[in-house]
């Protein structure tokens, strides 16, 4: 017998948590981890845009206008001669914002209120369900309008605005995926402990509905980015001089015969936060799928 | 089989599209049938109803007013009326209708049917946004605005089944252009008045089946947001003259849309092109592409009731700033004349006032005097303009100047149309952009701005400007003494400057090479019965260019 | 399961009526009315406007009076067409958006549930690679992007397809279907092989398989409905995400369909466009939600149960 056994045996014991479990397996998950990777790099960058940024945001010239890329300016100038570079800086800075923080409104509010409708069942269910049908009916483009107008048109709004209308499908998963898991036997056995219902659905249900709802998560950010781009173009979201990723988007699709770099390149820079989004999503998935950990 | 049925055959044809290939043009000039690209879906076919230029593109089809216009010179030409003749002083003139004048049913078109119809369209229930058209009629400003509900105390006297005599309001040598629009067509009294009542603004009447017009085409299908079709009238006077058998209008919104659809041989003309796409169109070796300027002055206003811009050298400074010729030459592609002048470029018969266009050192120095030296101090407002492409651009490239030229950092923002109206409606503004279209006639945009004038929100009230407006002008019959009027009062107005003028407009749009009859004009007009198909033509090609 | 239904659908009732009043009197809060326009209306001819369309009235009444309107169908006239109903309106766009829809869904779901169900039986290899970097790109890239670029590329390229209108040129129907469906299809994909997935890894799975089961029939018979529950879930969200999708899809393609007209609606301030447009598209989703959980309760039968002995 010596000191190395003892060690590994006491090393055994020691067991491993979930989430130690989960990050283990993330790493072997390539897609995931390059997703991750291109994330941090897009949100460095961002942070870091007022610094680093090739050229002043507006600095205009009007007689170069739009122009391919070169080597004063990488990713070419758009109709005002302004550099699309620090543009689509720019504009990143204000599409993950906007994705990250509407999203986390919509996940918070949605989250709680599906999974307390999706336990609580019955006739609470009920008024709580028919709540988020008569929301989902509202013609959402009035809603946006009068808030902007009754609360001046501002940045904070608009996350708000449109968390407000994304909780909603998210409420409706977590419901579903509440009511399916509640007659799981660890569920009931929970409830026959004597646990109460907040603990219950913290410790048991949360957990267990994960997967879907991170999976949902990362399907609803770029549907956020997507939605502001539209609301934007149509003077209800990010207004010029300020821009987004969906704005650029907006206007290099109107001149993308003549001009296609304007599209091209906002499009690639959305895309690929949206991809390494997803991968690292689908990755998170897999990762913390406790079904799916056997043995 | 008649020609009806035929010719709706060969218009949906033309839609549903033959597998052979051909293209809706080269069908469509074959049969004589004209396809247009017309903006939004038209919101009616009444022309006491109607304001936007589709629906006038429609109307202008469909009814002749008592006088018309020729899209090549913009002289006046017999309408319904065959001659006219103003009386010694000019202040009555009397038609003479053509007798061979006819509705689309074949009823005989009367002086009768024109004051009805007048009436009808001053009749403040109506709730005709266009009825100042008819305020050269004596009594109709005063009928309109409901100070004297008699109708009978318009100037307007039946004198036979042919004859009309009008009471002009004043003497007003450009009272005949405004008889040429549209919104003074006659309308059929038995059709309306068979199905509501005559103010009903929501009425079966223009519908395909129920429609009575007077013009060279009549309306034979029309599916909303899909097309209207209209056909020759079998029944108009002149319709020998008429070269179309029919013309089917698509409302397309999107001009990038329109503009596929010119290029794959859907369109004949369209009503406007970006300005993105200028360029590629003006170096086709096949023209396409028809520009040319109009009657249309875009510009900036001022709330002079708000500080800062309620000081003078102030909005002096911000007019002096803006580069008009680098933004027309960049920004809009060279469709835009640029001008310090409100009333328009090329205004014929008119002579604009002086004035100093772009002039940075100037501006600099006078908003140093206003107290704000190198911008400092200067309080924050906001630039607001209705969505489109071409307003964002131009107000970003201004935005700029007055930072480069000013050091001023003014906030843009876009507001959608209708939040757009209200909020100029409630003067809720710092500067704001607006457009004005009208005529080769100084007073369709100066009168407006008279102190009490229902359009004028720019808080302009000059008691030099009204007198000239509303007491010298309409004093004087002579068309060069009130040209040199006019003038003078743009002067009082530049002067004072309330609004900040920055470009007229020009038309552009695509047309085929196949089609004649639509020119530039200068008040934008058309007149379907000067358009002309070569039956043999081929769709125009695209011809692809080396970067 | 009657007892389900019907359950619900009285419930839609109340659902449907406060849809209406919401609405109601949200859009009478928004600025601008349908008569402001550049030549500005002077206040008698405006007056005698919103006395022929019932707006000089107090709020409550004009409310009450709508809703008598709605009880015989009447949805009232457009204000921004006069001498158009909204029943007009809605019958003109309605079957248009509603085959666009069809053939989105449809178009979505096969190839959604397809690709989804291919990828989950071979995870992680170029089977399940290839399909989720597809369905990734369907959802990456926004309508306005994809649209555009499918008409660069087959209508004016290529010149396959027509680059607009609906049914008036054969295929012209094609492009837009497949760009309102592709997103849906994305979504779908990726539900569908998350579903399969966690069913597959069932130890009724295990067991089917041990028993000797070919593998069609362990898919086809146990493991297919677990993956088409999610599915069905999101449809109900789905449709509503459909319609909403339309509007670019139908304003990209010059559609005459509802959805553009609802928008359109909402810029003019056609109060009863948008009130009918409101109460007519939410009795939909209403009714599709009522579907979707219908159909999700058939295809779990515990859910089933729990609602019959609730209900």
């Amino acid at each position: 017998m010596s000191a190395d056994v003892i060690t590994d045996i006491e090393q055994a014991e020691e067991g491993t948590s979930l989430w130690q479990d989960a990050w283990v397996r993330l790493r072997k998950n390539h897609l995931a981890v390059m997703g991750l990777c291109v994330l941090v790099f897009m949100i460095i960058v961002a942070l870091l845009t007022p610094w680093i940024a090739p050229y002043a945001y507006d600095a205009q010239d009007l007689d170069l206008g739009a122009s391919p890329p070169s080597a004063a300016h990488w990713l070419g100038t758009d109709i005002f001669g302004r550099d699309m570079l620090t543009q689509i800086m720019f504009g990143g800075r204000i599409s993950l914002a906007v994705g990250f923080i509407a999203t986390a409104v919509a996940l918070i509010i949605g989250v709680s209120y599906g999974a307390i409708a999706g336990y609580v069942g019955g006739r609470t269910d009920a008024v709580m369900m028919r709540l988020v049908d008569i929301l989902y009916a509202l013609p959402f483009m009035i809603f946006i309008i009068l808030l902007m107008v009754v609360f001046g048109r501002n940045m904070l709004l608009l996350f708000l605005a449109i968390g407000a209308v994304e909780w909603l499908t998210m409420a409706r998963i977590m419901r579903g995926q509440v009511q399916a898991l509640r007659q799981q036997e660890f569920v009931e056995a929970a409830i026959s402990l004597g646990l109460p219902p907040s603990t219950i659905i913290r410790r048991h249900l949360v957990p267990n509905a994960i997967g879907p709802i991170i999976v949902y998560t990362t399907l609803t950010i770029p549907g956020v980015m997507l939605l502001e781009a539209f609301l934007s173009f149509l003077g209800l979201g990010i207004q010029p001089p300020q821009t987004s990723w969906g704005l650029l988007i907006s206007y290099g699709a109107e001149t993308m015969e003549e001009y296609p770099w304007l599209l091209i390149f906002p499009g690639l820079a959305l895309t690929i936060t949206l991809f390494s989004l997803n991968f690292l999503g689908d990755g998170l998935r897999d990762a913390l799928d406790v079904r799916g950990s056997k043995d | 089989m008649n020609l009806r049925t035929s010719l709706v055959l060969i218009a949906l044809t033309g839609l549903i599209g033959c597998s052979a290939g051909e293209s809706n043009v080269e069908r469509g000039n074959r049969e004589g049938i004209l396809y247009f690209g017309n903006g939004t879906e038209p919101q009616s076919a009444d022309p006491h109803v109607l304001s936007g230029s589709p629906e006038v593109n429609l109307a202008v089809a469909l009814f002749e007013p008592i006088l018309g216009r020729n899209p090549y010179t913009l002289a006046i030409e017999p309408g319904v009326a065959e001659r006219w003749e103003f009386n010694e002083d000019r202040t009555a003139v009397t038609f003479y209708l053509n007798p061979e004048a006819r509705w689309s049913n074949g009823d005989p078109l009367t002086a009768e049917d024109f004051r009805w119809s007048w009436q009808r369209a001053l009749n403040p229930a109506m709730g005709n946004t266009m009825a100042n058209s008819l305020f050269v009629i004596r009594g109709a400003e005063d009928y309109h605005y409901g100070r004297n509900p008699d109708p009978d105390a318009l100037g307007l006297h039946v004198i036979d089944q042919h004859t009309l005599r009008v009471e002009l309001s004043y003497p007003n040598p450009f009272a005949l252009i405004r008889l040429t629009y549209i919104y003074t067509a006659p309308v059929h009294r038995a059709t309306i008045e068979a199905h509501g009542k005559s103010t009903d603004r929501y009425s079966a009447w223009t519908k395909p089946g129920n429609f009575v017009g007077n013009g060279p085409f009549t309306i034979d299908d029309w599916k909303m947001q899909r097309f209207v079709i209209v056909r020759k009238n079998p029944y108009y006077w002149d319709r020998d003259n008429v070269a179309l058998n029919g013309i089917v209008f698509r409302p397309i919104e999107s001009s990038n849309t329109e503009e596929k659809m010119f290029r794959s041989g859907q369109l004949h003309a369209t009503t406007t092109i970006a300005n993105t796409k200028i360029p590629i169109y003006r170096q086709q070796p096949e023209p396409a592409l028809t520009e040319g300027p109009f009657m249309g002055s875009y510009y900036y206003m001022f709330n002079t009731r708000r500080p800062p811009l309620d000081s003078l050298p102030v909005r002096r400074a911000l007019a002096l700033a803006v580069d008009r010729e680098t933004l027309a030459n960049t920004v809009l592609a060279g469709t835009a004349i640029p001008s310090a002048n409100y009333v328009p470029v090329g205004m014929p018969d008119y002579t604009h006032p002086a004035v100093l266009g772009f002039n940075p050192e100037e501006a600099r120095r006078l908003l140093a005097g206003a107290g704000y030296p190198n911008g400092e101090g200067f309080p924050d407002i906001t630039l607001i303009y209705n969505t489109l492409e071409n307003h964002r651009s131009v107000a970003v490239a201004i935005q700029q100047m007055w930072k480069t030229h000013l050091n001023l950092d003014i906030e843009i923002a876009n507001q959608e149309w209708m939040v757009y109206l209200d909020t100029l409606e409630n003067r809720d503004y710092d500067i704001a952009r607006m457009g004005w279209t009208g005529d080769i006639y100084p007073g369709v945009f100066l009168d407006r701005l008279v102190t009490t004038g229902t359009s004028n929100r720019l808080g302009f009230a000059n008691a030099e400007y009204d007198d000239i407006i509303l007491n010298q002008i309409r004093a004087t019959g002579d068309a060069e003494v009130q040209m040199a009027l006019y003038a003078e009062a743009e002067r009082v107005l530049l002067d004072e400057m309330p609004l900040l003028p920055i470009y007229t407009y020009t038309n552009k749009f695509l047309a085929q090479p196949s089609m004649e009859g639509m020119p530039s004009n200068l008040s934008s007009m058309i007149n379907w019965k000067y358009i002309k198909l070569d039956p043999d033509a081929p769709a125009w090609k695209w011809t692809s260019l080396d970067p | 399961m009657w007892r389900f239904i019907s359950g619900r659908l009285l419930q839609a009732i109340p659902v449907i009526l406060a849809v209406i009043t919401v609405t109601f009197f949200l859009v009478r809060v928004a600025p601008g009315g349908p008569f402001d326009s550049e030549k500005a209306v002077i206040p008698e001819v405006k007056a005698a406007l919103e006395k022929q369309y019932r707006l000089d009235l107090p709020l409550v009444q004009q409310y009450t009076a709508y809703l008598g309107d709605l009880a015989q169908g009447d949805f009232g006239p457009s204000f921004k067409y006069p001498g158009r109903s909204v029943n007009e309106l809605i019958g003109a766009g309605l079957p248009v958006t509603a085959e666009l829809g069809l053939y989105a869904l449809l178009f979505a779901m096969l190839v959604g549930s397809l690709s989804g169900i291919i990828a989950s039986l071979r995870p992680n290899t170029m089977q399940d690679y290839v399909p989720m970097t597809l369905a990734m790109i369907g959802i990456c890239m926004p309508t306005f992007l994809l649209g555009p670029l499918l008409v660069l590329l087959f209508g004016i390229e290529l010149e396959w397809l027509p680059v607009s209108g609906w049914g008036d040129i054969p295929g012209d129907k094609l492009l837009p279907s497949i760009t309102l469906g592709s997103g849906l299809a994305a979504y779908i994909a990726r539900l569908s092989r998350a579903g399969m997935l966690e069913v597959l890894s069932q130890d009724y799975i295990r067991t089917a398989r041990a028993k000797g089961l070919p593998e069609w029939q362990v898919v086809g018979k146990h493991a297919l409905r677990g993956a088409l529950l999610p599915v069905i879930t999101f449809l109900g969200p789905a449709f509503a995400g459909l319609l909403s999708g339309s509007f670019v899809v139908e304003t990209i393609f010059q559609i005459p369909g509802l959805g553009r007209f609802y928008v359109q609606a909402a810029f003019n301030r056609d109060y009863t466009m948008i009130l009918g447009t409101t109460v007519f598209l939410s009795t939909l989703i209403v009714f599709f939600n009522l579907v979707s959980d219908v159909l999700a309760a058939w295809l779990n039968p515990r859910l089933r149960t729990q609602y019959a002995s609730k209900s």
